[in-house]
């Protein structure tokens, strides 16, 4: 009687799939660096640079925080109003997206094409985008806000329709009411607390990126970002970056307390 | 909560809750000029919508390493380099955070966290800025940029998937009497390496979306040709620039997403 002993087959004796992964990996790493100029001597030249810039950013020139206290708050304002807009206009094209409530399947693919159109441009290139249509200001900044909220929050949206319980809606269409009554007796109340906590999620994700829109000139606390990044004026940066960063916190504590108490 | 008595008390938070609601949009919209729309603004997005409809199509690819398809090239590998980088440096950071006993304070951790919070404080934006001051501008200073902003982000997910992980076999290694390393090397790195790929492969997604706007800062990639082409307004050419924008972000997604639902 012929004994089969067990073997393992070449590939995996040999870890062919683990050793090709391994140098492709290498290669692209190889010349991804060609192609990117790294150069290693540059970065540990320079090193002491950086260093220079942190120390100049250890002593905060905090007299400077009572000048930019009212581009923070506008920063915080543009979130709210471009937030706001986006969710209402995402609210009834988050319903002719969710496959349970509109039946027609070609309807259905457009909009979402366009959605994830909307959704695959940056917020930065949207704010170059537009600072070109309505020119430098903060209006600018909350049509950017709004345009990127209005396909995040609509895709957010659209998913947790779909799994919504259908039980209440075939109710009422059973009694013949109109599509809109449908949506508002058995549909919304099923949907407005992720409608919230959608809502906050997002404004926390706008009020981190409106940080930097002013960069582009489309208004709050980033044009004194380039301002002072220009002028070398890193004490002054310091306390740009530190105030972000406080009321990015305080922003992410209130909107988690928030999302808690409403799921 | 009581749902079907509601007390005074109850309802007069219900007040005071819309009353704040109301007061910050008041707020808000006193803060935020309404210009109105500029003259221009119809004409100019008349020319952008016709310029992304008749994109420049001679600028895909010329051959000069300016053109559209180098400069995605570069965009990627801006993206790969720092996300490779930033896998790297966050396995440690991610080791440091990671909370493995239940004690309510646990300082090793809690220092782990705040450095990881701090670094994903720092936009990516202004930390290119600061790599350009420091290695001059182009590409490279990207790879820094999204090499440091990326750790931010991938230690706090690795160090969750290293809370969360399954530690039998790291006991039983133990038991048999293994050392240290030995115990790391056979049985945390093999049961948390899947989750640590796949997370790395949805920041590299992150990435890309990211190194094409570091050119808008001056730090290399498809956001260089991009700003300029908005500059001199020309619509054609900015129009074919967002097309391989998001043709580039859609194809990397798709890739990814397949790879990671494999991963498991």
């Amino acid at each position: 009687m012929k004994q089969e002993v067990p073997q393992l087959s070449f590939v995996r004796r040999f870890h062919v799939v683990g050793i090709a992964i391994t140098v492709v990996i290498l290669i692209l790493i190889y010349y991804s660096a060609l192609i990117t100029g790294v150069d290693v001597n540059a970065f540990f030249e320079n090193a002491d640079q950086f260093g220079v810039v942190l120390n100049q950013m250890k002593h905060p020139d905090w007299p400077y925080l009572t000048k930019i206290a009212g581009t923070l708050a506008q920063t915080l304002q543009m979130a709210i109003i471009g937030t706001t807009i986006g969710a209402i206009i995402a609210l009834p094209f988050s319903f002719l997206a969710a496959r349970n409530i509109v039946r027609n399947p070609i309807g259905r693919l457009i909009i979402r094409l366009i959605l994830s159109l909307i959704r695959t441009l940056p917020t930065l290139l949207l704010a170059a985008l537009f600072v070109a249509i309505f020119g430098i200001g903060p209006m600018t900044g909350v049509i950017t806000l709004a345009f990127f909220s209005f396909g995040m929050i609509a895709k957010l949206f659209y998913d947790f329709i779909e799994t919504i319980d259908m039980g209440p809606v075939r109710a009422l269409q059973a009694t013949g009411a109109t599509m809109l009554q449908t949506i508002r007796i058995a549909v919304i109340p099923q949907i407005s607390g992720q409608f919230m906590s959608d809502f906050m999620y997002t404004l926390e994700i706008n009020v981190r990126s409106s940080t930097v829109l002013g960069y582009l000139g489309a208004g709050g606390i980033g044009l004194y970002l380039q301002q002072t990044l220009d002028q070398f004026d890193y004490p002054r940066t310091a306390v740009i970056i530190l105030a972000i960063f406080a009321v990015v916190l305080v922003i992410d504590a209130i909107s988690n307390y928030v999302r808690k108490r409403l799921q | 909560m009581n749902k079907t008595k509601t007390t005074a008390l109850e309802r007069f938070k219900w007040i005071v809750v819309a009353l704040l609601v109301i007061f910050i949009y008041l707020w808000s919209i006193n803060g935020i000029p309404f210009t109105g729309i500029q003259k221009s603004a119809s004409s100019v997005s008349m020319a952008i919508l016709k310029g992304i409809i008749h994109p420049e199509w001679s600028y895909v690819y010329n051959g000069s390493g300016e053109d559209l398809v180098s400069q995605l090239v570069i965009t990627l590998a801006i993206a790969f380099l720092g996300t490779i980088i930033s896998a790297f440096l966050s396995v440690p950071l991610a080791f440091l955070a990671a909370q493995t006993t239940k004690k309510f304070f646990h300082p090793r951790s809690t220092i782990g966290k705040v450095i990881l919070t701090a670094i994903r404080a720092f936009p990516e934006v202004v930390l290119a800025i600061l790599f350009i001051k420091m290695v001059g501008p182009g590409s490279f200073a990207g790879v820094l940029a999204i090499g440091v902003h990326s750790v931010g982000m991938l230690g706090k997910l690795f160090s969750e998937a290293i809370e969360e992980m399954d530690r039998s076999a790291e006991t039983a290694i133990i038991a048999a009497g293994g050392s240290k390393i030995q115990t790391f090397r056979i049985a945390t790195l093999p049961t948390i390496l899947p989750a640590l790929m796949s997370y790395t492969l949805y920041r590299f997604e992150i990435s890309v979306r990211s190194a094409s706007i570091l050119g808008l800062v001056g730090a290399g990639g498809i956001g260089t040709p991009m700003m300029f082409a908005l500059q001199t307004r020309d619509w054609s050419k900015t129009g074919i620039i967002l097309l391989g924008i998001v043709l580039m972000v859609i194809v990397i997604d798709t890739c990814s997403s397949t790879i990671r639902k494999r991963l498991g």
